[in-house]
């Protein structure tokens, strides 16, 4: 979109990078040639009583340089897209030809390596360290702002090194929660159950880890627990993987671990978001992500 | 004879000239003698080391190599990455302070002897009289119509100059790309379109500035020859015309007592015009065209010899010693003045600081990339680990193995296996988690990594950055 609102503009501009050249011409040609100096030596010059200038004229040769300067100039403008918005030059070059013209180019180059990768399954993906690698650089542009570079995760981020998952594991769940995202979404319990009940549950929680806890608040805790939690988190507090619902019987704690973090998690509830790549990435790069996500807690061939 | 120092075209109308300059074609005179020696001297030292060099291995590589591709730049035992861009400019900045220091010396010794198109024009110019005969053949040949000896002749000479460009141009590109693969590539006609297309430019560029261009290059094209005169002073020494001694010039019988007749040295034979590469007539004094080769020095020696008088009517002199008559003694005292001492000083200061940071130079770099958005983490045990890629550059041409250290906080560690294998001239990113146990203080603590070659004492960088704890 051009900045200027009047087309006139654009022609007034392309005229005078036209005159200008021509100027150009005229002006060294109506220069060539001129009276003869006084004295033969300098150029007739004198400033500060004394000062004068020495007549060292241009080599012949050099005029022709500025005459190639001119011709550079107009041929450049036939070529290429100079003179206003409507002239598009002999070649057809534009910024947006060239990016699309070098994009073709890439995938060209890089298209029959990708549908190599993309025709094998995870697993086999996964043995061949040419796909790692690329993986590896898929992952560093892509997912390392959130999950680390390590993939080991921060606050609120999954470690994805571990066996512990969300979503899921297997390769296709690993594969849907590139393309689609997902939205885990736990509700804020502290309203419905007080600041006590809280504890009593964070308490109850704590200790299904076989971490330190008060026996009374996890007795009572525990029936709340079976009321309120274990629709989403299981009976067991196992977690559910269809619901994004976090085991809590182990020791990874995505929002932190301890009375204080447990109790704001249940108290405020959380809400976290992974984006959705199917938009930003092909489906045979999330094929290549895929397959080095799920290498870095398992080993292929066993 | 004396040639004019300018023609200005003849246009009609009468009273109207060009304002371009024609240029002249000046036919250097051969000349031989004690400064002829020193520039073939050097021509020699210069273009042994050029062609030569390259062609030179060490460890099983080209020993000067400047790799753009690859970006890493072998210099004999040392390679040099682009974070080491500071030597090229010590380089530069020696180089600037020696054109200084010899130029308040001597003048333009840099362009009388050791600039390429001094060398290459010198070099053309010897294969033009090889063929073409001297300066008085050159302008019999030049005037004569067309004829099969003038062809082979004219001929004969661009086609060696041809060959001699070409092989200029495939040395030079053998610099940046390994010559001994580029010499198959040549003989093979497989070379690539842009080493085809560099030896191409710099056999065009040697073969027009040393063989057409000459003294066009010095005079129009040279920034150099522009402001080296501004570092002159008085006891500069510059090749000086004794006007004193040589006025009146004029011709003589050696018979006669030329000084009865009040004739001065100079017998006027135009020796010193004929064998000016830049066509100047030095008995006019200074001139910006001067690039201070002294032939006309060698020229005139021949001639006061012949005529048995005392040498150096012209020679190397400065105004001072002109003005005040000085003797050789006392210009040489004027050498150890504040501008040249400082120059001096400097120039030692900065190469003896270049000398030392080379040799001191550990051949192993480190930087380190904190994660920025992944703050930190709690892992097992409630220890806080924070993770960081480290840019792990191993510039030698050994395989190491590197241990990696950190500290700053108490109990800070790296978890696991902290060495690191590095190939011989690689460049590697490393992923490393770094934990500190439960407790930490909340908010940002600098660290340090320490980086150390298993096995050798010199081998180790430090790099700081910061631990964060939330």
């Amino acid at each position: 979109m051009s900045d200027f609102t009047s087309g006139f503009w654009d022609v007034y501009i392309a005229i005078l990078t036209a005159v200008s050249i021509a100027a150009c011409a005229v002006l060294l040609w109506s220069q060539t040639k001129g009276k003869a100096p006084a004295a033969a030596d300098t150029t007739g010059h004198v400033w500060d009583e004394d000062l004068s200038e020495y007549n060292n004229p241009l080599p012949a040769w050099w005029r022709w340089l500025f005459y190639l300067t001119i011709v550079f100039g107009a041929v450049y403008l036939v070529l290429y897209p100079g003179l206003g918005s409507s002239w598009k030059g002999v070649l057809g070059w534009s910024q947006v030809s060239q990016l699309r013209e070098e994009t073709q180019k890439a995938e060209q180059q890089y298209g029959p390596l990708y549908e190599k990768f993309a025709a094998l399954e995870v697993k086999d993906l996964a043995r061949n360290p040419a796909a790692l690698a690329v993986g590896q650089k898929l992952f560093l542009n892509h997912c390392a702002q959130c999950h680390a570079s390590d993939a080991g995760g921060s606050r609120g981020f999954p470690n994805l090194t571990d066996k512990d998952w969300l979503w899921g594991g297997e390769p296709a769940q690993i594969e849907a929660t590139i393309t689609g995202g997902r939205n885990g979404v736990m509700p804020p319990w502290g309203p419905v159950l007080g600041e006590d009940g809280v504890k009593n549950v964070a308490h109850y929680v704590m200790s299904l880890s076989g971490g330190s806890a008060d026996s009374i608040r996890v007795s009572k805790g525990k029936d709340i627990f079976a009321s309120t939690c274990a629709a989403c988190h299981g009976a067991e507090g196992k977690g559910n993987v269809a619901l994004g619902a976090p085991n809590l019987t182990d020791k990874i704690w995505l929002h932190g671990s301890g009375e204080a973090a447990i109790s704001e998690t249940i108290t405020k509830g959380r809400t976290s978001q992974m984006p959705a790549h199917k938009d930003l990435l092909t489906a045979a790069k999330i094929h290549i992500l895929t397959a080095y996500v799920w290498s870095l807690s398992n080993t292929p061939g066993q | 004879m004396t040639q004019p120092l300018r023609k200005l075209a003849p246009v009609a109308p009468a009273g109207e000239v060009s304002l371009y300059e024609v240029r002249q074609k000046i036919y250097p005179r051969a000349v031989g003698g004690w400064f002829a020696a020193w520039r073939w001297t050097l021509v020699w030292a210069t273009q042994l080391v050029f062609y030569g060099v390259a062609w030179l291995e060490w460890n099983g590589r080209q020993a000067v190599l400047f790799d753009v591709a690859h970006r890493k730049f072998f210099l004999f035992g040392l390679v040099f990455w682009p974070q080491d861009i500071i030597y090229l400019t010590v380089l530069l900045i020696l180089s600037a302070f020696s054109l200084f220091l010899f130029t308040a010396l001597a003048g333009r010794l840099w362009c009388g002897y050791a600039c390429p198109q001094t060398v290459y024009t010198e070099m053309f110019l010897w294969i033009e009289r090889r063929i073409e005969g001297d300066r008085a053949a050159r302008m019999r040949l030049d005037k004569e119509p067309l004829s099969f000896r003038k062809i082979l002749r004219k001929g004969g000479k661009h086609l060696v100059w041809i060959a001699l460009a070409l092989w200029t141009g495939f040395t030079f590109v053998g610099y940046f790309t390994p010559i001994r693969g580029l010499a198959s590539e040549l003989a093979a006609l497989s070379a690539g379109p842009w080493e085809a297309f560099w030896i191409g430019f710099y056999a065009l560029a040697t073969y027009g500035n040393a063989g057409w261009m000459r003294e066009q290059v010095c005079k129009y094209m040279c920034p150099y020859a522009r402001f080296q005169s501004a570092m002159f002073d008085k006891d500069t020494m510059i090749i000086t015309y004794d006007a004193a001694r040589g006025e009146p010039r004029g011709a003589r019988s050696r018979r006669d007592d030329y000084r009865a007749s009040g004739l001065g040295d100079c017998v006027d034979c135009g020796i010193c015009v004929q064998v000016c590469p830049t066509g100047i007539d030095i008995r006019k004094g200074l001139q910006y065209e001067c690039i201070g080769c002294a032939a006309c020095i060698d020229g005139c020696n021949q001639v006061m010899d012949k005529m048995g008088y005392a040498r150096g009517l012209i020679r190397y002199s400065t105004s001072h010693a002109m003005e005040k008559r000085l003797s050789r003694a006392q210009m040489f005292a004027r050498v150890f003045r504040p501008r040249v001492l400082v120059y001096a000083a400097v120039l030692l200061a900065i190469a003896g600081a270049a000398a030392a940071t080379l040799w001191l130079r550990v051949p192993l770099k480190m930087d380190v990339i904190r994660d920025r958005a992944a703050i930190a983490r709690e892992v097992e045990g409630g220890m806080i680990e924070n993770v960081y890629r480290l840019q792990i550059m191993n510039t030698s041409e050994h395989a190491r193995a590197l241990e990696l250290a950190v500290k700053g906080l108490p109990g800070i560690h790296i978890p696991g296996e902290a060495t690191i294998g590095m190939p011989a001239a690689e460049s590697r990113v490393v992923t490393v988690k770094v934990r500190v146990p439960a407790g930490a203080q909340p908010g940002t603590h600098r660290i340090e990594f320490e980086l150390k070659a298993l096995g050798e004492e010199r081998l180790e960088v430090e790099e700081k950055s910061v631990f964060i704890v939330r």
